[in-house]
């Protein structure tokens, strides 16, 4: 299974974020870098936008996450819930 | 009481369908061959510009949003730079080299993508495709101009960031990253897409900005860290679009494939030529490195270009020709380039150095199958020169490729102590390669590549004949300045002057 990856700025606003993912992803492995946190995760990766509230303590726009975001790796799938990431093999 | 309601909210579908695909119409009076004049030219078929999918669905009032919040902590951070010595703070001078080469050869390739991107999106026919290369066309050229405002304030203390726009269009290293934007820009729309979107985007930009930039935060420079991610927050947008072009070619007609495939081909080499330079400044010019160019292909590269690959096999696609010619060169390529930039530094608007016995080491244990065996023993050679009073230095011209226009200073793939060199003859001129790949792309296309600009043959011709010194007034290069070895340079002598008086009271 490949790998897919999303890379944010180390900084306040993504904290909460990053424990979302982690709490909808029990299989992804994050890696704190220089500056980033690298998440991958073997072919899919969810990231949802009411865990991410949860975490907040504030309503959420998934495009929010356009301000912090570095890199990321697979096919994007997003509507206002949620941005999924997908290698199909 | 007045109780306030909340608007209802669109649906971020229903918004994207009103704020842009509801903004294209039919023309009436004209014919779509006459508006669209490029779409046809390159052979590709397209059945249905409303297949065309943006993942992001990004709308032009949520883009100016965000783009001005990462404007705002741009400039918050970029003030607090220039307010606190944030020049000083860096591990120590050699780092700036890696910067001078990313002001004068990666900060007008924005400029150039930015133009790009620009026509792009008028010679598109989709209104999806046209409003998002709109985007892009801004981002590009947002990044263009905070990178060179970071930068400044480097330029105000260190040589060699004064003269970068003239340096971009003539000196001779700076011409690998501007030949790569000139080729896309002056193809087609679909192979633009490609070259950009696709290659320079998905395949390679992550290697360039992700170690790179976290280099940066380790190497204490908050500004291009600043800029790098700034930038790279757009990237992701662009990779995915880059992406989608190329999927959305595929499924429209299966004419498209071989099309395709070459232009894949084509550019995954033309990229991977221009990380050369990359390559050099993750392995030899960041004092205090965050990993190895070897380490970064494996995750970067190997990895995710493997897996996406794997993912377009579905349309028929497989991975690029030059793919395990590159895998042969990753091991080599950072030294082999760092030598010749060595040796050149006469003519280089940065500084190189000998690797201290310490980076010798490290490049020994990232490298253990190739840098003992043959770039340690160069590298002692030069310093024993170095020791004696008779530095190292190549005062011939380098020998550049006609189509990626570096120095054809590689090796063969299966032969590491031999030069690759290719030759061509067409209409009775000789034009050389670097590598297999790089002929094929001229063979291709030798009536758009005789026409490129190379710099060694420029500095033969007017106005400078010849005269080196003449040649570097034309490319704004200050000898002894700007060029050199770090050892004894004025920006290193200043650096540590400056630090001192900052951390003590002397």
């Amino acid at each position: 299974m490949s790998t897919v990856f999303i890379a944010l700025q180390t900084n306040e606003e993504t904290r909460p974020i990053i424990e979302a993912i982690e709490m909808d992803n029990p299989e992804a492995v994050v890696n704190r870098e220089p500056a980033m946190v690298k998440i991958n995760a073997p072919g899919r990766l969810v990231i949802r936008r009411e865990t991410i509230e949860e975490q907040l303590g504030r309503s959420f726009d998934m495009q929010e996450l356009n301000i912090n975001l570095i890199t990321l790796s697979g096919n994007v799938v997003e509507d206002e819930d949620s941005l999924t990431l997908t290698w199909g093999n | 009481m007045d109780m306030k309601t909340a608007n209802k909210k669109m649906s971020a579908k229903d918004k994207y369908r009103l704020l842009t695909r509801d903004l294209s119409w039919e023309p009436s009076y004209r014919t779509e061959e006459e508006i669209f004049p490029y779409l046809a030219y390159e052979g590709l078929k397209i059945h249905d510009w409303n297949k065309w999918e943006d993942p992001f669905r990004l709308t032009m009032d949520a883009y100016w949003k965000y783009q001005a919040e990462k404007e705002r902590k741009f400039y918050a951070i970029i003030d607090a730079h220039a307010q606190n010595n944030g020049h000083l703070n860096i591990t120590d001078a050699r780092y700036l080299s890696a910067l001078k080469i990313f002001l004068q050869a990666i900060s007008p390739g924005e400029y150039a993508a930015h133009k790009g991107f620009a026509r792009a999106g008028r010679e598109f026919r989709g209104v999806g495709t046209q409003v998002a290369c709109q985007m892009q066309a801004i981002d590009e050229i947002r990044h263009a101009q905070t990178q060179i405002h970071a930068l400044s304030n480097y330029n105000k203390f260190y040589n060699g960031f004064h003269a970068f726009a003239d340096q971009r269009d003539r000196i001779w290293y700076t011409s690998v990253a501007r030949s790569f934007f000139d080729d896309a820009m002056s193809a087609g729309p679909f192979e633009f897409m490609i070259a950009i979107g696709f290659s320079f985007e998905y395949v390679l930009t992550n290697l360039l900005f992700v170690p790179f930039m976290s280099g940066a935060a380790y190497n204490g420079d908050m500004a291009t860290v600043t800029f790098g991610f700034s930038a790279q927050s757009d990237e992701a947008r662009h990779m995915t679009l880059g992406l989608e072009c190329i999927k959305f070619m595929l499924e429209q007609d299966p004419d498209n494939l071989p099309i395709v495939q070459g232009w894949i081909d084509k550019w995954f080499w033309r990229g991977f030529r221009v990380l050369g330079l990359v390559s050099t400044m993750m392995d030899y010019m960041l004092p205090k490195r965050v990993m190895s160019w070897r380490e970064a292909w494996e995750i970067y590269g190997a990895e995710n270009g493997g897996a996406l690959f794997k993912d377009l096999a579905r349309y028929g696609i497989r991975p690029p020709k030059g793919w395990d010619d590159a895998e042969a060169g990753i091991d080599h390529m950072s030294h082999q380039f760092m030598l010749g930039l060595y040796q050149w530094s006469f003519g280089t608007s940065f500084h190189a150095w000998i690797p201290s016995d310490e980076d010798l080491q490290w490049l020994s244990a990232k490298y253990p199958t190739t840098f003992d065996k043959y770039y340690r023993p160069r590298w002692e050679h030069i310093k024993k020169l170095e020791a004696a009073g008779t530095p190292f230095k190549n005062y011939g011209l380098a020998k550049l490729c006609q189509c990626c226009q570096l120095p054809t200073v590689f090796t063969e793939p299966a032969d590491p102590t031999l030069i690759c060199h290719r030759e061509v003859e067409y209409k009775g001129d000789k034009y050389h390669f670097c590598s297999d790949h790089c002929m094929s792309i001229f063979d291709n296309e030798p009536e758009k590549y005789i026409q490129a600009w190379l710099p060694m043959p420029a500095l033969f011709q007017e106005p400078t004949n010849g005269d080196l010194g003449a040649w570097m007034d034309w490319v704004s290069l200050k000898d002894g300045q700007d060029n050199g070895d770090f050892a004894d340079s004025q920006d290193r002598r200043n650096f540590e002057m400056w630090r001192g008086m900052a951390t003590s009271n002397q």
